[in-house]
């Protein structure tokens, strides 16, 4: 066991010391997860609001689609963006795989279904009438959707914190598609694999640690909107 | 709504952070052995601050990296695996294939050694004893240079490894120490990746000095013709650099526990006589 408490020891170490190698992969990782998050809720909650309010042909299908590409698995999601921007893929000609923006379009692909799915809820969970009552003091269609999103909001907040929790803590598509590059595109959980394998746990455990840290206050975030909002 | 329109607006600057800075990078896709062992870390940051430039690794095993410059997606590779590295280039996927380094595979395992293959300088015959006891053997399973040399092996003792004792683990080289540590397996490596390893397992060295052992690196260049995209002056500077009485140098002293881990080729380490 001695090895393991010398390792968690170090690891500490390394966190307290703002060591530069662990920084720089959990800066990659933050910056990754926050753009791929952000760009997923800039088009899934306005999609999830459409879908939830819209009275369309086959909704019930598409909301079963939705939910079932919540749990869409990362290394597929990986493998067939690689097989897209690969130099010998269609959208090769850009040059994107081992790039962090590579890593963001799949991180995209895997936080929007869930931010539109959960909008979708959090849309229907309110109350028809404040949708009606706007219309009925004049509200246009624009004017109707932020009063109804307004009443919404913790909700949605939920909906893209939970889109980030997903892709905070994948690895799957990370790996693939960044290819594990250090300094460029290694991430806390690329790194975490990779140190594991070579038997060097100190710097493993202390992205581990700030990993659940991450996970933990985003928790924690959610919860207290939670509480917010009910 | 506040909270969202503050959240959207550090997204954003989040966003445009990212799109900063734009300095040269080239791909080097390569071996786990040369990364896993930490000799790329000693000769690249000297050729990286030399000529302003950083160097990409993406580091996955032979039979990858050769895939990765077949489709471009690399400039150059660093691997060995000299038939395929001859085949790569025959069929014009890369081009100038210089020599770099060489050391030589070991075969490892635990210190009691249940198969009894201790003492052998013959790698078939010690592949044998380790199939006839059903030693657990683990193999890279993963088309890198040291499969390759592992399946060579294999057919030379007349044997097709299957069964529960014969492991593929479809990892890096590291990782594959780690598991036949844990499965007090067998298992072939480089001597480079082997040092850099040896104080955290409790595996020995059982065979060693077979001239079918013998593991030359060589650097290849992705060809330009084919994929016109490629860094290829940049590429070839790195070949230069792995090359030079500098690189050759930096190679050579790169050692663990007194001990070179690969031995440079390229350039002759006498200066000629006069």
């Amino acid at each position: 066991m001695d090895y393991l408490s010398e390792a968690i020891k170090q690891s500490l170490w390394l966190i307290i010391h703002f060591d530069h190698e662990l920084a720089t992969i959990v800066w990659t990782s933050l910056r990754v997860s926050l753009t791929s998050t952000a760009l997923a809720s800039i088009v899934g909650v306005p999609l999830g609001f459409i879908i939830a309010v819209g009275r369309f042909k086959g909704k019930h299908h598409v909301e079963v689609a939705l939910n079932t590409s919540m749990a869409l698995p990362t290394v597929v999601v990986g493998l067939t963006v690689y097989s897209f921007i690969s130099r010998r893929g269609p959208l090769g000609a850009y040059g994107l795989l081992f790039t962090p923006t590579a890593m963001v379009i799949g991180q995209f692909i895997l936080a929007t279904p869930i931010i539109v799915a959960l909008s979708v809820s959090a849309t229907k969970a309110i109350d028809a009438r404040v949708g009606e009552t706007a219309r009925t003091l004049g509200a246009n269609a624009v004017q109707t959707a932020a009063a109804i999103l307004n009443e919404a909001r913790y909700a949605i907040l939920v909906a893209i914190v939970a889109g980030f929790g997903r892709v905070i803590a994948e690895v799957g598509s990370a790996m693939i598609l960044g290819g594990n590059i250090a300094g460029y595109t290694r991430t806390m959980t690329t790194a975490i694999a990779l140190e594991t394998g070579k038997g060097e746990f100190s710097l493993a455990i202390a992205l581990g640690i700030i990993l659940l840290l991450i996970a933990l206050s985003v928790n924690a975030v959610v919860q207290s909107f939670r509480l917010r909002g009910s | 709504m506040r909270q969202l329109k503050v959240l959207l607006m550090g997204f954003l600057m989040l966003l445009l952070s990212t799109t900063a800075a734009a300095e040269e990078r080239i791909r080097l896709a390569t071996t786990t052995s040369t990364d896993n062992s930490g000799l790329l870390a000693v000769v690249l940051p000297p050729f990286e601050q030399k000529y302003d430039m950083k160097v990409d690794v993406i580091a996955v095993g032979t039979g990858k990296a050769l895939k990765l410059g077949e489709n471009g997606d690399v400039d150059v590779v660093l691997v060995h695996s000299r038939a395929d590295e001859d085949a790569f280039v025959e069929k014009g996927f890369g081009v100038n294939r210089r020599d770099v380094m060489y050391n030589d595979f070991i075969v490892v395992g635990p210190a009691s050694d249940p198969a009894g293959i201790k003492g052998s300088a013959d790698a078939s015959a010690a592949l044998k004893l380790i199939a006839a006891n059903e030693a657990p053997f683990v193999s890279r399973g993963d088309n890198s240079g040291t499969h390759q040399k592992e399946k060579e092996l294999w057919e030379a003792a007349g044997i097709k490894p299957q069964g529960q004792w014969h492991v593929e683990a479809g990892q890096g080289m590291g990782a594959v120490l780690q598991m036949a540590d844990e499965k007090r397996g067998y298992t072939l490596v480089d001597r480079g990746t082997w040092l850099a390893y040896s104080d955290k397992l409790e595996l020995a060295v059982l065979l060693e000095g077979d001239p079918r052992l013998f593991n030359p690196y060589g650097i290849i260049a992705v060809n330009p013709v084919l994929h016109p995209h490629v860094k290829y002056m940049q590429a070839m500077l790195l070949i230069a650099w792995f090359t030079s009485p500098e690189g050759q140098r930096l190679i050579g002293d790169f050692k663990i526990g007194g001990q070179s881990l690969f031995i440079p080729v390229a350039v002759p380490t006498d200066t000629p006589k006069k």
